[in-house]
This record gives structure tokens, C-alpha cells and sequence, in this order.
């Protein structure tokens, strides 16, 4: 059917069928701080506050490091920065699940890449300042990542030279604040529980996946006990823990009358939260549900009601929206869209979709087992696509049947239309559709390829390819 | 399904068979323009054969209408409200051929056979209903004429495959083939899967005689025999199967 007509309206499905993204609106935004986690050591308190202030994160860790010398200053105040400032993201990454909606103005520049980027990092390291006259300052930002990929180590270094100093400092001078140690004990464990949680936030936000639970419930459980053990330390030293254990009774004793007070209020709120948040994620649901019919059913709905007087047409536009609905109703759960299938059945399925909506000829395909594409059956594909192109051009308006079947390290595919058929023979020496697409196609590949007429009319293409790797 | 020639050509035979050549057809779809649609396609008696002597929207009307007018073949929807066809078929089970309900004399005399027709071409759909004792399954593209066919090959105790019922099974079997201690009736012989690739590969019975040099009977038999190691036998692969697919 080379005159399948087609229309405009087409092309009125596939660009209403887009799906709407946010205007962005950046230039009017107040530029608020965020920590950005991307290349960050601890917190990215470090690399937030430099992209905000147009600094280069270097100096800003150095001058976190110098304030820590002047009695610890510098740590109080970046835990005060880790505490306040939310969790942010550079412009660029893709906010998925993103649930505020503001993004934090950054941008990243291209870098230069190979020996040149390499040299300036020789010549940052030797040199010990910024190189002055970049391109890439044109902006008058720096980029912190490049920074602290070339002077990470460095900082490290300067840091634990730093931290080394400090604990030096406070445990000559340990007769007069016999506290110090918890206070570290304690800090330190009150610091990997924080950096936990935000771990936590960020993968929940991103869901990264939980690969980590194992590693993560050993975090917490080592930042609790540290936490503990200071604590305890604290205690020890003062000389209170004998008391410790009445203050304990005591407030064991208003906690359990503050939970039997507050209790039941509690409970409901609770319930009432959950049952919030799952209506309202039913309600996302429905909205998605009802925007994928619009965008897809509904439009395909006006399209067959202009198109009522050609059969043709319509028939075409209902069966390439039956897939489409099909495949999104039982995709399965978490799958991804993706251009490429990777396996054979998926390649094979696309291509017959393809034709169908190409040639408005029903493809009705049968796989049976699956196997990765690779370059052989790629060429395959090629040539199937080819035969069910002639199948659909040539065979009479009749569905097209493609069967493929892995049978161990052969791989067939058939291709039978219902057409008239047609004498290979008899077609002319330069017509090269059969013989190159198809049957020379097949050859060069290592394959075979046979044409031949069906026993009830029409004709069937056989495909036979060993697959690639053994 | 089947060219235009072999089409009238097999309604032909049908109705040649005789005058006495009926098929008592209960409808059972919970869509009533569907079923609309069926009846005025394969209802009128005198061309076709085929009466439809009841309908029925869900399990339980089904169950009723068939017990009351044990029909020949139904025309039996996947998807039910109530349970599903499976249910229908599981209760049903009695009214089947050698089956235990008392009006079944002889062998197929007032037994009643089960077509799945439906719009969903899931394997677990296919499977489950094929399972459950269903002769055949074809999909809601199927049209009129072979539709009215294959109601009188199920009527005949023959089994009826679509393509991609061939393929589910194929596939099931190939996955089951492997470990070497099944006994012979749980596998599929060659010829049998060869007629399975044939049946898969768009071909129609007729035509699947003729590739093969045999008889259009003897292409239904093996494919009845494909059905019944399905239904009897295997039962423990198949399971395995579905479950590795995640189907059950």
C-alpha cells in the first residue's frame, strides 16, 4: 500500500503527546544558598557557600581550616552551616524527584579536557594561586569540582596538619578541661550520624537506590555509640554518674506520662499524615493517568472522528494507539523508556510497530525466547525490517505474521504476507530490495535467507543467523 | 487469520456438513456492545450454523446459563467480573467433556466445551485459561468467519491455537525442555512443535497440512495433543515457568 495517505494531523498527535516541561524563570530568582553535595567532603557546606559567594571553594575550606585553629571555631561553624543551610543541586543535574521546585542557580562550564587541563593543574599545584587570564574565569566564577580535584589532596593534607595542631593544642592542656575528650568522642559521633541523615534525605530524594542499607545502619549504629560513649565519658569525669542512674528513673517516669498524655493525639496525627499522604499520592496517580489518556486517547479519539469516512485511517490510528496504551498500562513496574531495546524480541517488536504505523498494515508478531542483540542480529533485524516492509507494501492489504524464535545460538526470523507472491527470478537485475537488503544483507553477515513462496499463497522470507558471541 | 479463499471455503465445509450441523453458542463477555457484535457476527443461523442461546455478564451469571442450557462451545471472556473465565471454567469443570456432571452420557454427547476469546494476549491470561480447561484461544481480532470455524473444530473436541497461544506455548515448553529426566509425555515431539511453529508463523491448519505433507486431521490431532500434555501433564514445569517469568 505505497498511498497510504498521510496526514498532518500526525504530526498533531506526536507533538501534543509531549509532555510539558517547566518554564524555567531564572533570571528573576533571589539567589539563595544551598549546600551542594556534588564533590563535596563532608557536608557541602564548603562548596555551597563558594558558589554563593563567587569564591573559589579552595579558600573557603582554607578559611574554615583557619578558623578551626583559633579554638575550634571554624568546625562549630560549619556545623551551624550543615545544621541551617538545605541541601541544594547544581542546574544541570536532572531533578526527577525534586520536591521544592527552586534549584540553586549554578551552572557549570565546559572544561578544557586532556594535557592542557592537566598542565594547568601542574602549574595551579606549583604555583600555589589561581592562573590568572582563563577563559574559563570569563564567568568570574570558579568551578569547585575542578578545584578539588587538583587540590583535594592538597587541602587533605593542610586539614589534617590543622586537626593535628588543634588536638595537640587542647590535650597539653588537658589539666585544665578535663572534658575534651568526650566532647570529641561525642562530636565526632554527633557528625557521622548528621552526615548519615543527609545521605538518607538525599538518596530518598534521588532514590538511588538502597544497595547501602547494610553499610548505612553500621553508620549510624557507630555515630550512636560514639555519641554514647561520650556522653558517658562526660559523665565519668564529672563524678555524676551515681546520680546518673536516678536522673534516668526520673525521666524515664515524665516520658511515659508525657506518652500516655500525649498518646492517643499523637497516634491520630500520625494516622492522619499517612492517610494524607497516600490520598494525595493517589490523587498524583489519577492526574497522570488522566494526562497520558489525554495526551495519547483522547487526541487519537478526535483524529478517528475526522477521519470517520476513511476506514483506512482509522483503523490504522486506533491500532498504533492500542499499542501505545498497551505498552503503557503493562510495562513493567520501574521500567524505563528507552530508544534502544537491548534484546531481541524488545528490537523486533519496535521494528513491526514501526511498519505498522509506517503502512497502516497490521503486524502481528510472535517471539519465542529472547536473547541480546548484538551486531549480527542487528543486521538481521535489518533485513526483517526490510521484508516486512515489502510484506506490508506488497501483500495485498493482508496482515503480515513475523515469528522469531532463539533457538540455542540460532536465531530465525519469518516474515509471510498474503499477497500475490512473487518470482525472485523474475524480478529485474537491478532491483536491489530483495538481493541487497535482504538476501546480501543476510550473506555478508554469516546468515542465510530464503524467499519463497507460502504453500497458500503469498510469500515467506526465512532469516537464519548464528549469533555473535558463541 | 487465513486468507480469503480458505476462509469461505472452511464456513463452506462447515455448513456443507449437513443440515444437522448446529452449534449451540452461550456468549459470556462483560461488554454487551461486544457481545452485540459476536452474536449479529456469527448468529444467524441459517449461513452459519451457530445459535446463541444465551449471554452472560459475569461468573455467576455464566455459570447459571451454561448449566441451564448447556450450550455446545462458550465463547468465554478472560477477564470477568467475579472471578475471571478461570473461575467459570473451575466451576464449571463438572459440565466438561468427562466430567462428572449426570447428563454427560457418552463421550462429548452434552458436554460442554470452552473458547477463550478475549482482547488480552498476556501469557499468564493464555496460559491460565488453557490450564483451566478451555479447548482453545483466540484473540477479539479474530474475524467473523474465523471465528465461526474454529467454534466447530472445539465443538468437535478439536483444539484451537492462535498464533500467539503457539508461541506462549512454545515458549513454555522450551524453557521446560531442558533437564533430561521428564518423561516423554510431558515434552512435545518434533512434530508437534513443528506444527506449533507453524501455527505460530501465521499459518492456518489447512495450510499447515499442506506444508507438511499430512492430513488437515492430523494437524488437529497433534495440536490436541499439545493441549492435553498443557493441560494433564507438565503441570509442574509449567508452574516453574510461570513463576520464573513472575506470571503467577
Amino acid at each position: 500500500m505505497p498511498g497510504t495517505p498521510r496526514t498532518c494531523d500526525d504530526q498533531g498527535v506526536s507533538a501534543a503527546a509531549e509532555v510539558p516541561t517547566d518554564a524555567p524563570e531564572a533570571p528573576t530568582r533571589v539567589r539563595k544558598l544551598y549546600r551542594i553535595p556534588e564533590g563535596r567532603m563532608i557536608s557541602g557546606v564548603a562548596n555551597g557557600l563558594a558558589a554563593h559567594l563567587g569564591l573559589p571553594v579552595f579558600w573557603v575550606r582554607v578559611a574554615f581550616v583557619v578558623l578551626l585553629l583559633g579554638n575550634g571555631l571554624g568546625a562549630l561553624l560549619y556545623a551551624a552551616f550543615w545544621f541551617a543551610v538545605p541541601m541544594g543541586m547544581r542546574a544541570g543535574t536532572p531533578p526527577t524527584t525534586w520536591q521544592h521546585g527552586s534549584i540553586g542557580p549554578y551552572s557549570l562550564v565546559k572544561e578544557p579536557t586532556g594535557w592542557r587541563r592537566g598542565l594547568r593543574a601542574v602549574q595551579q599545584t606549583l604555583q600555589g594561586e589561581p592562573r590568572t587570564g582563563a577563559a574559563a574565569d570569563a564567568e568570574g566564577r570558579r568551578r569547585p569540582a575542578e578545584d578539588e580535584t587538583h587540590r583535594g589532596p592538597l587541602l587533605a593534607l593542610i586539614a589534617l596538619v590543622a586537626g593535628v595542631l588543634v588536638l595537640f593544642n587542647t590535650l597539653t592542656r588537658q589539666s585544665s578541661s578535663p572534658y575534651i575528650w568526650p566532647f570529641l568522642v561525642a562530636g565526632l559521633g554527633v557528625a557521622v550520624v548528621w552526615r548519615q541523615a543527609d545521605d538518607a534525605r538525599w538518596a530518598r530524594w534521588f532514590s538511588l537506590g538502597d544497595s547501602k542499607r547494610g553499610s548505612a545502619t553500621l553508620r549510624l549504629s557507630a555515630g550512636v555509640a560514639l555519641v554514647v560513649a561520650g556522653v558517658v565519658g562526660f559523665l565519668i569525669e564529672s563524678g555524676s554518674i551515681g546520680d546518673f542512674a536516678k536522673v534516668t528513673q526520673a525521666v524515664l517516669a515524665v516520658l511515659a506520662g508525657v506518652l500516655l498524655l500525649a498518646g492517643p493525639y499523637l497516634l491520630r496525627m500520625w494516622q492522619d499524615l499517612s492517610t494524607e499522604r497516600r490520598e494525595r499520592i493517589r490523587a498524583q496517580e489519577r492526574a497522570e493517568v488522566a494526562a497520558h489518556i489525554h495526551d495519547s486517547v483522547l487526541h487519537t479519539l478526535t483524529l478517528i472522528l475526522r477521519n470517520a469516512d476513511d476506514p483506512k485511517e482509522v483503523s490504522r490510528l486506533a491500532r498504533a494507539q492500542e499499542r501505545d496504551l498497551r505498552q503503557w498500562l503493562y510495562r513493567p513496574a520501574g521500567a524505563e523508556e528507552s530508544d534502544t531495546p537491548d534484546t531481541l524480541a524488545e528490537s523486533v517488536r519496535k521494528v513491526a510497530a514501526e511498519v505498522e504505523d509506517l503502512h497502516g498494515i497490521p503486524v502481528e508478531v510472535i517471539c519465542v525466547g529472547d536473547c541480546p542483540m548484538d551486531e549480527r542480529l542487528a543486521a538481521q533485524l535489518q533485513a526483517a525490517r526490510e521484508a516486512m516492509v515489502n510484506a506490508a507494501k506488497y501483500g495485498g492489504g493482508e496482515p503480515v505474521s513475523v515469528y522469531a524464535e532463539v533457538e540455542g545460538n540460532t536465531v530465525w526470523v519469518f516474515v509471510r504476507d498474503r499477497g500475490p507472491g512473487f518470482d525472485l527470478a523474475s524480478v529485474p537485475e537491478d532491483r536491489m530490495g530483495v538481493r541487497g537488503s535482504i538476501i546480501g544483507r543476510m550473506e555478508r553477515h554469516g546468515g542465510h535467507a530464503r524467499v519463497r513462496p507460502a504453500p497458500a499463497g503469498g510469500t515467506e522470507v526465512e532469516l537464519e543467523m548464528e549469533r555473535a558471541n558463541g | 487469520m487465513t486468507g480469503g479463499e480458505e476462509q469461505s471455503e472452511a464456513v463452506g465445509q462447515a455448513a456443507a456438513d449437513g443440515p444437522g450441523r448446529r452449534a449451540r453458542v452461550v456468549l459470556v463477555d462483560d461488554h454487551r456492545m461486544f457481545r452485540t457484535g459476536v452474536r449479529a457476527e456469527i448468529g444467524q443461523t441459517a449461513s452459519t450454523g451457530v445459535d446463541v442461546v444465551g449471554e452472560a455478564a459475569d461468573v455467576e451469571e455464566a455459570v447459571a446459563v451454561v448449566t441451564a442450557t448447556r450450550p455446545d462451545v462458550v465463547l468465554l471472556d478472560v477477564h470477568l467480573p467475579g472471578g475471571g473465565g478461570v473461575e467459570v471454567l473451575r466451576r464449571c469443570a463438572p459440565l466438561m467433556p468427562g466430567g462428572t456432571a449426570p447428563a454427560t452420557s457418552a463421550e462429548g454427547a452434552g458436554a460442554v466445551r470452552f473458547l477463550a476469546l478475549s482482547v488480552s494476549d498476556a501469557a499468564e491470561d493464555v496460559i491460565g485459561v488453557i490450564r483451566g480447561g478451555a479447548r482453545g484461544y483466540v484473540t477479539k481480532t479474530i474475524t467473523g468467519t474465523d471465528l465461526v470455524d474454529a467454534i466447530f473444530r472445539v465443538a468437535d473436541g478439536d483444539a484451537v491455537f492462535s498464533p500467539r497461544l503457539a508461541g506462549f506455548v512454545l515458549d513454555a515448553f522450551a524453557a521446560t525442555d531442558t533437564p533430561p529426566v521428564d518423561e516423554d509425555l510431558d515434552r512435545l515431539t518434533t512434530r508437534e512443535r513443528e506444527v506449533l511453529r507453524l501455527i505460530a508463523r501465521g499459518y492456518a491448519y489447512k495450510e499447515i497440512a499442506k506444508q507438511l505433507f499430512i492430513s488437515v486431521k492430523t494437524v488437529e490431532s497433534h495440536v490436541s495433543a499439545v493441549l492435553r500434555k498443557l493441560q494433564l501433564s507438565n503441570r509442574h514445569e509449567l508452574t516453574r515457568w510461570a513463576a520464573a517469568r513472575r506470571l503467577v
